[in-house]
C-alpha cells in the first residue's frame, strides 16, 4: 500500500531530477565542485545547523549525487539514501551508523566474499562480531540474536549457492526482537526485488554491478526504508540518544522516519568520508535509466542459459533459482516473480583442471572478478579468488573445485550458448 | 521533551535548544497524521536564534500519548493547557494544514497568548473529500497514500527534494504511516467538522501571515487567500509548491516565517 505515484520504468528515468531551472539542461549535470558558495553568513550557519537545505561540501552532499540518491531511494521505496564510494563502503557505513564496539550482527552465511571478510576478520578487530547462519533457516537467525545484536543481514540471492532469502520470514523474527534487517540487493536491483516492500528496513547496493550495467565505475548506495522505530527498539543509542558529535542532536526525535539516513550522512559521511565522486553518480544514473530494459534481457538470457547448462553432459549441476531442481525454486517464484538475477554457478565435470580449461576455451565471456556487467562474465573461484584453499577448505566455503560462476550479460543468447559449448568441449578434451 | 498533561505524556520538540520560557516563544502545530518532525528546520532555526521552541505533538501523534482529540476546539484547548504547564505566556503560533485551524482557533480564543500567527496551507472551512474521509474510516493506510499523493505538486511527485538524498513522496508517506490506527481519521474528521473558522478569523487581532502553495490540491490557493482576506491586515506569501510546503520549499517557508515569528 505504498506504491509511488508513477510506475517503476518512469521513475527510473525521472525520479529526483527536474530539467535545470537556469540552463534547461535535460540530463543531470555533473556538479564537479568540491564546495558550494554560501548565500550569506547567516545562510551558512543555517546549513551547518541543519535548518536549511543545500550543499556545503561534496563529501557531505553534492547535487549530482543527490539525484542518484533520491532516485534509488524512490525505486526502493525508502525515505532517503546516501551514495558512497563502493558497495563495501555502503556496508561499512550501515554498520558504523548502527553500532560500535561490543555489538553484534547476525548474518546469512552465503555472502559476497568481501562482505564475509569485513564481518568475520576486520570488524572483530573493532569489537563487532558476527554470527553466521544458514540463509534458509529463519529460526537460526532468531536463535543467533543476542542482547547486543544490532543488525540482521543477508543477500536477496546468495552466492555461489544462489540461496533465496525469505525476507518476510527473516524480518518477522528480527522485528520480534526489535532488530532491523538490512538486505544486500546488489544482484537483484529494485527491478527484481524491493526488500523494503517485503519487510526489510535498510537496503544496500554495490552500484558497480547491475544498477550501472556498464562496468565503468565503483559505487555503493545505502537506502533507509524509514519504517523502523529506532526509539521503540531501545537498542540504538546512536539514533535515539543525544549525539555529542552534533550538539546533542537526537536523530530519532528530530528526524523521525529519516533518523538512520540522516545520521549516516551527518556522522558517517562527515567522519569516515567514503563519498562518491559526482562523475561516478552521473555514470550510475545513466545505467539506471535503462535498468528495466537491461534486467529484463539479463533474465531472458540467464534463464535460457541455466536451462542449456542443466542439459549438458559435462555439467554435473547448475545452481539458479529458475530451475525446478533448485531448492528455492518455489520461494523465488513467490518473492522474485521477475526473476532471481543473472548470476549462476555450475559444477563442471573434471574438477579444478577442467575448470581452468573451460575458462580458457571461452571467447565471449570475459574472465574477471566482477558481476553485473552488460557483457557476460565468468570466474573459476578455485583457481582465482579462492586459489589458496585446498579441496577441504573450499567445501567449507560452499565452493567446489569444479565450480564456475557466470554473470550473464546482454549479448545474443545464441552466441553465449555457442561460447559455452566451446568451453565445455575444451574442458572435456583436456580430460582425456 | 516530555511533560505530563491531563494524566498523559505530552511530547514537544525544542529544535535542539533548551526549554527557556523566559525567551520569546514560538509554537509549531503539525497537520493531520503528522508530528513535530515536519518542523525540523524552522524549529532548529528559531532555537538557534534564542527562541523558546515548542514543536508539539498533538495527543495520539509522535511522542504524545493518545487518544487523539476529535475537534479543533479541543486541540486548541489542549495547546493552551500545554503552554500554561510550560509557563509560556505569549507565543508566535504557527500551524500547517489541520494545525493551521488549531492555530487560528487558538489565536481567536486566546488572544492574550498570541503574539503573532502564521497559517500554512490553510482553508476554512477545510472540507475533506468524501473519498478521502471514507477511505480514512475504512482503511486509513489507503487514505494516507491518497492524501500523500495529493499533498505534493506535480514536480514534487517526481522528486527533486531540496534536502540532499531525501525523497519527498516516501518521506511524507512514512511519517503518516507511523500514526496509530484511527488517529488519521479523527484528524480529518476534525478538519471537516470545524465550522467556526470564519468567525474565528474575524476575531484575530494579531499580525498574521498566510503561506500558500500555488499547486496546493488539499487547501487551494484561492481558499488560503480567502482566509487571509477575512483576517484584519493579514499578509500572504505565495510559494511554488504543493500542500507539503515544509518539505518542497523548506528554505522559502523559513524565510516567510522569519518575517512573522
Ligand atoms: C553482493 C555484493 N555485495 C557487495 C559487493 C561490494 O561492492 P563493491 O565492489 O562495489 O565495493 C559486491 C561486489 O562484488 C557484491 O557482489
Amino acid at each position: 500500500m505504498s506504491k509511488p505515484p508513477f510506475e517503476f520504468d518512469t521513475l527510473a528515468l525521472h525520479a529526483g531530477q527536474r530539467p535545470d531551472a537556469e540552463t534547461g539542461a535535460r540530463a543531470t549535470p555533473i556538479y564537479q565542485s568540491a564546495s558550494f558558495v554560501f548565500e550569506s553568513a547567516e545562510a551558512a550557519a543555517g546549513l551547518f545547523n541543519l535548518e536549511r537545505t543545500g550543499h556545503v561540501y561534496s563529501r557531505l552532499s553534492n547535487p549530482t549525487n543527490a539525484v542518484l540518491e533520491e532516485r534509488i531511494a524512490v525505486l526502493d521505496q525508502g525515505v532517503g539514501a546516501v551514495a558512497v564510494a563502493s558497495g563495501q563502503a555502503a556496508m561499512h557505513l550501515a554498520v558504523a551508523t548502527l553500532m560500535g564496539a561490543g555489538d553484534h550482527i547476525v548474518a546469512s552465511r552465503s555472502l559476497y566474499g568481501g562482505t564475509h571478510n569485513l564481518l568475520s576478520y576486520t570488524l572483530p578487530r573493532f569489537g563487532i562480531k558476527t554470527t553466521f547462519v544458514d540463509p534458509r533457516d529463519p529460526a537460526a537467525f532468531a536463535a543467533a540474536i543476542q542482547d547486543n545484536t544490532k543488525l540482521v543481514f543477508g543477500e536477496v540471492v546468495g552466492n555461489p549457492g544462489m540461496e533465496v532469502l525469505d525476507i518476510p520470514a527473516i524480518a518477522e523474527v528480527a522485528h520480534a526482537a526489535g532488530i532491523p534487517v538490512m538486505i544486500d540487493a546488489t544482484f537483484t536491483t529494485p527491478y527484481l526485488c524491493r526488500p523494503i516492500e517485503l519487510g526489510a528496513d535498510l537496503v544496500m547496493h554495490s552500484a558497480t554491478k547491475f544498477l550501472s550495467g556498464h562496468g565503468i565505475v565503483i559505487g555503493g548506495l545505502l537506502v533507509d526504508g524509514g519504517v523502523f522505530d529506532w526509539a521503540a527498539s531501545g537498542r540504538f543509542p546512536t539514533l535515539a540518544e543525544p549525539f555529542d558529535g552534533f550538539h546533542h542532536l537526537n536523530f530519532a526525535e528530530e528526524f523521525g522516519p529519516a533518523a538512520f539516513i540522516a545520521r549516516a550522512r551527518r556522522e558517517g559521511l562527515r567522519d569516515f568520508g567514503a563519498c562518491m565522486a559526482p562523475t561516478t553518480a552521473f555514470h550510475i544514473l545513466q545505467g539506471i535509466e535503462t535498468l528495466s530494459l537491461r534486467m529484463a534481457r539479463h533474465m531472458e538470457n540467464a534463464e535460457q542459459i541455466a536451462k542449456f547448462l542443466s542439459e549438458q553432459a559435462g555439467v554435473l549441476s547448475v545452481l539458479h533459482p529458475c530451475l525446478p531442481s533448485h531448492p528455492d525454486y518455489e520461494l523465488a517464484k513467490k518473492l522474485l516473480p521477475r526473476g532471481a538475477g543473472a548470476v549462476m554457478s555450475f559444477e563442471i565435470a573434471g574438477g579444478r583442471e577442467a575448470g581452468v580449461r573451460f575458462i580458457e576455451g571461452l571467447k565471449i565471456f570475459s574472465h574477471l572478478a566482477n558481476v553485473g556487467d552488460a557483457k557476460s562474465l565468468v570466474i573459476h573461484p578455485a583457481s582465482t579468488t579462492h586459489h589458496r584453499m585446498d579441496a577441504e577448505a573450499l567445501v567449507a566455503a560452499g565452493i567446489s573445485e569444479g565450480m564456475i560462476r557466470l554473470s550473464i550479460g546482454l549479448e545474443d543468447a545464441a552466441d553465449l550458448i555457442k561460447d559455452l559449448k566451446a568451453g565445455l568441449r575444451s574442458a572435456a578434451k583436456g580430460g582425456r | 521533551m516530555k511533560t505530563q498533561l491531563g494524566g498523559a505524556t505530552a511530547f514537544y520538540g525544542v529544535g535542539n535548544g533548551e526549554h527557556a520560557p523566559e525567551q520569546p516563544s514560538v509554537v509549531f502545530i503539525h497537520g493531520s497524521g503528522m508530528d513535530h518532525t515536519v518542523w525540523l528546520m524552522p524549529a532548529r532555526h528559531f532555537a538557534r536564534h534564542g527562541y523558546n521552541v515548542v514543536a508539539l505533538d498533538l495527543p495520539g501523534h509522535g511522542g504524545s500519548e493518545g487518544p487523539a482529540l476529535t475537534t479543533i476546539d479541543a486541540m486548541s484547548d489542549w495547546v493552551s493547557a500545554l503552554l500554561e504547564q510550560l509557563g509560556i505566556g505569549e507565543a508566535a503560533i504557527v500551524g500547517h494544514s489541520m494545525g493551521s485551524l488549531v492555530a487560528l482557533d487558538f489565536a481567536a480564543r486566546y488572544p492574550s497568548h498570541t503574539r503573532s500567527l502564521a497559517l500554512l496551507g490553510t482553508s476554512t472551512p477545510m472540507p475533506v473529500s468524501d473519498v478521502l474521509l471514507d477511505a480514512a474510516k475504512n482503511d486509513d493506510r489507503a487514505a494516507m497514500v491518497m492524501a500523500n499523493t495529493w499533498s505534493h505538486s506535480a514536480p514534487g511527485l517526481m522528486g527533486g527534494h531540496k534536502s540532499p538524498g531525501m525523497t519527498l513522496y516516501f518521506g511524507g508517506l512514512r511519517l503518516l504511516q507511523r500514526t496509530p490506527e484511527g488517529v488519521y481519521f479523527a484528524d480529518l474528521a476534525a478538519c471537516n467538522a470545524f465550522e467556526a473558522g470564519p468567525v474565528r478569523a474575524e476575531a484575530v487581532a494579531c499580525p498574521t501571515l498566510v503561506v500558500l502553495g500555488n499547486e496546493d490540491k488539499m487547501t487551494g490557493p484561492k481558499q488560503s487567500r480567502a482566509v487571509a482576506s477575512s483576517i484584519q491586515g493579514a499578509r500572504v506569501v505565495e510559494l511554488d509548491c504543493g500542500h507539503a510546503m515544509l518539505s518542497e520549499q523548506s528554505n522559502a517557508v523559513l524565510a516567510a516565517l522569519k518575517s512573522i515569528v
